[in-house]
């Protein structure tokens, strides 16, 4: 009566730059120098953008958002390996994936500031709306994954989601059916330590995320989160594994929330400074900055440049945005059913009359 | 004409959309081989294939879930809750999601799927399999809410489920499921969703009911009739949202009275809906109260006390003739 081992198994963490720059050219993913130059730009401009909305936050022009500065490595990085047919299933804290993907910043600024048509993305960018609701986006994903492999379709869905989310019970049913059905979905962790108040060690007693991923029977790996060359590289190859019908997989960023966990959140509460300027020490984009520096793929004018670009752009959309005319009353009743209930329309119909001073 | 079960009629139903339309997909708990525990799913996977009718692994909120990323990616899918004492994981995906893409992505993203279960009381069954919650989803912006109260309706109002572009949630009355047989057309055929049924036209009080409860009504109608005591109109509500109010409102108006049958707890049930929208509309019009025979705010109890607690015909009976004395 032996004692076999049935499974055993290691998690592997990927680095491909560090802190100064250097990188591990043998694990250097493939990318132009135009293309880490766009990149770049992107990260800049998300970082400027999310500058600029704490600020109209503050101003009171805009609603409660999750800031993203500090992740941009993570979720640009993941966002930056997708290609146009791929799907993106978003949670909330990915604006530099929404601006990757061709939403424009006014109407991303539209809809944190209350207006609901800002939801829309342009034709063809494939991508749902931000999902506030934690944890239970996953399956919309694997579903949607399972949809573009029964069409035949070459394409595969990356979605997006912190570790707090990992906790949910729709999570493992993601996992699980997403793996049952080989769909072709990239399950990508944004690993940020802190679930509002809750640090990750108080969230699971998994030393990592990425182990979950052998429960389900996918493949499951670490990478340096503020490293954006090594989450370009584990979700490129992910997403072609999963293009090419070898099934989902889990991708942990390890990275970390250096601000408030949203606008109507003061952190200082529930952790230490300290802590926070340990992570500031890693930031993703000056990291990249140092190593394009070193590759003579930016100088400092260059790095000027770019950072006046965005504020540039940041400030047209705001601008656009503050222009927006809120939603007339019909908007209230116009998406709820694809025709509207009788119901519904002598509800609308008493609001119009209200409004017009007929009642 | 072949004469059809409940079963049967939402089998046939279901596979002559599936036979229709490649994008309709049946998913859920056992549909597969074992076609489904009370048998609705049998034959489709012998036809279909599992691609089609598949089984999926035991998570309601993830059968709902991922038939919102499927819906999303251009299918239709038809989901089975085994039963719906066991949907409470999925409320989340249906209220939260399912009901909300339409809106919240102004149109570009839609969910045109339908949630399908058994439903309410009667069967002897253990516990958490005669439920009738079906106020609670009906309270869902975003959502319909269907309930069929025959074969007939339920292969008509299936078939229209599945075509509406939006979702549905479809609640079928497990008592009814082989306790009659009637009539049904093979050829396809929709009933509209967001229209009551007049069953019966009667001049003096106005019963209303939707589900197993239909027949309790009709039962009760004709039983007063055949004892010359008075002439009750009977409206099978169909989909309880959205809510068709004009036919319900025009019959009282004619009858004066109003007597709403759900076996659904009587407080916030849907049956006080519909008392507010009569009270709204035709209170002139009302020559005694509306009254709500219901399940009482218990737990559904077991078997042994499960008649006290099921609307019966002789207790509709007792309250239409109270109403009229009143």
């Amino acid at each position: 009566m032996p004692v076999t081992t049935l499974v055993s198994y290691s998690v592997q963490r990927v680095e491909v730059m560090d802190v100064e720059g250097e990188v591990d050219a043998s694990l250097m993913p493939e990318l132009s120098s135009e293309r880490i130059a766009a990149l770049y730009e992107v990260m800049v401009l998300t970082r400027v953008f999310d500058e600029r909305m704490l600020k109209l936050q503050r101003q009171g022009r805009l609603g409660t958002f999750a800031r993203v500065a500090g992740q941009e490595g993570a979720h640009v990085g993941a966002a930056f390996a997708l290609r146009d047919e791929d799907w993106m299933v978003p949670a909330f804290r990915e604006a530099g994936a929404f601006l990757l993907r061709g939403m424009k910043m006014e109407h991303f600024l539209q809809y944190w500031g209350g207006d609901e048509r800002g939801n829309v993305f342009p034709e063809g960018v494939r991508m749902l709306p931000a999902s506030i609701p934690v944890g239970t986006h996953m399956l919309h994903a694997a579903g949607l994954g399972w949809a573009m492999k029964k069409k035949g379709e070459r394409s595969a869905v990356l979605t997006v989601f912190g570790e707090g989310a990992t906790s949910e019970g729709d999570f493992s049913e993601a996992m699980n059916f997403a793996a049952v059905y080989q769909c072709p979905v990239v399950f990508f962790c944004q690993n940020n330590q802190w679930a509002i108040s809750v640090p990750y060690h108080k969230q699971s007693q998994a030393c990592t995320v990425a182990q979950k991923a052998l429960g389900y029977g996918m493949p499951g790996t670490q990478v340096d989160g503020n490293d954006v060359f090594a989450v370009y590289r584990a979700v490129s190859e992910a997403l072609e594994n999963a293009r090419n019908g070898s099934g989902p997989a889990l991708i942990e960023a390890h990275t970390y929330r250096v601000t408030d966990h949203t606008t109507a959140d003061d952190a200082r509460r529930y952790r230490e400074d300290a802590e926070v300027e340990e992570w500031r020490e890693r930031d993703p984009i000056e990291r990249l900055g140092r190593y394009m520096k070193k590759n003579g793929l930016l100088d400092d004018a260059g790095e000027t440049a770019v950072h006046e670009e965005a504020v540039g752009k940041v400030a047209e959309a705001v601008a656009v945005f503050e222009a927006m005319e809120p939603p007339p009353a019909e908007e209230l009743f116009a998406h709820v059913f694809a025709e509207i209930t009788p119901p519904l329309a002598e509800q609308r119909d008493r609001l119009l009359r209200r409004l017009e001073g007929g009642e | 004409m072949a004469r059809l079960n409940m079963v049967e009629a939402i089998d046939q139903a279901l596979r002559q959309e599936m036979d229709r339309d490649d994008t309709v997909i049946v998913l859920g708990e056992d549909v597969g081989k074992d076609g489904g525990v009370f048998r609705v799913t049998d034959g489709l996977y012998e036809r279909f294939g599992e691609d089609r009718v598949m089984d999926t692994p035991l998570a309601e909120s993830g059968i709902v879930g991922f038939a919102i990323g499927m819906a999303i990616g251009g299918f239709k899918p038809v989901a089975e809750i085994q039963f719906s004492g066991f949907v409470y994981p999925a409320y989340d995906q249906i209220l939260s999601h399912a009901a909300r893409f339409r809106t919240r992505s102004r149109g570009q993203r839609t969910v045109p799927m339908v949630v399908r279960m058994p439903y309410g009381g009667g069967i002897r069954a253990l516990e958490h399999h005669s439920e009738s919650m079906e106020a609670v989803f009906a309270h869902i912006p975003g959502l319909k809410v269907v309930i069929p109260s025959d074969p007939y309706e339920a292969k008509g109002l299936l078939t229209a489920a599945i075509r509406d572009p939006d979702p549905v949630v479809f609640f079928e009355p497990a008592r009814v499921y082989r306790a009659i047989k009637m009539e049904v057309p093979e050829e396809q055929y929709t009933l509209p969703i967001g229209e009551a049924r007049v069953v019966r036209e009667g001049t003096d009080l106005t019963l209303i009911a939707w589900g197993a409860h239909v027949r309790t009504i009709k039962e009760a109608a004709e039983r007063l009739a055949g004892d010359k005591r008075c002439d009750v109109e009977v409206i099978d509500v169909r989909t309880i949202s959205p809510f068709d109010a004009a036919t319900v409102v025009a019959s009282v108006k004619k009858t004066g009275r109003a007597i709403i049958v759900h076996e659904a707890p009587q407080s916030g049930g849907f049956g006080a809906e519909i008392s507010a929208q009569i009270m709204e509309r035709a209170v002139l019009h009302l020559e005694a109260p509306v009254k709500r025979i219901a399940g009482f705010d218990t737990i559904p109890p077991l078997s042994k006390l499960e008649d006290l607690y099921q609307p019966s015909v002789d207790l509709v009976v007792d309250e239409v003739i109270a109403t009229m004395e009143f």
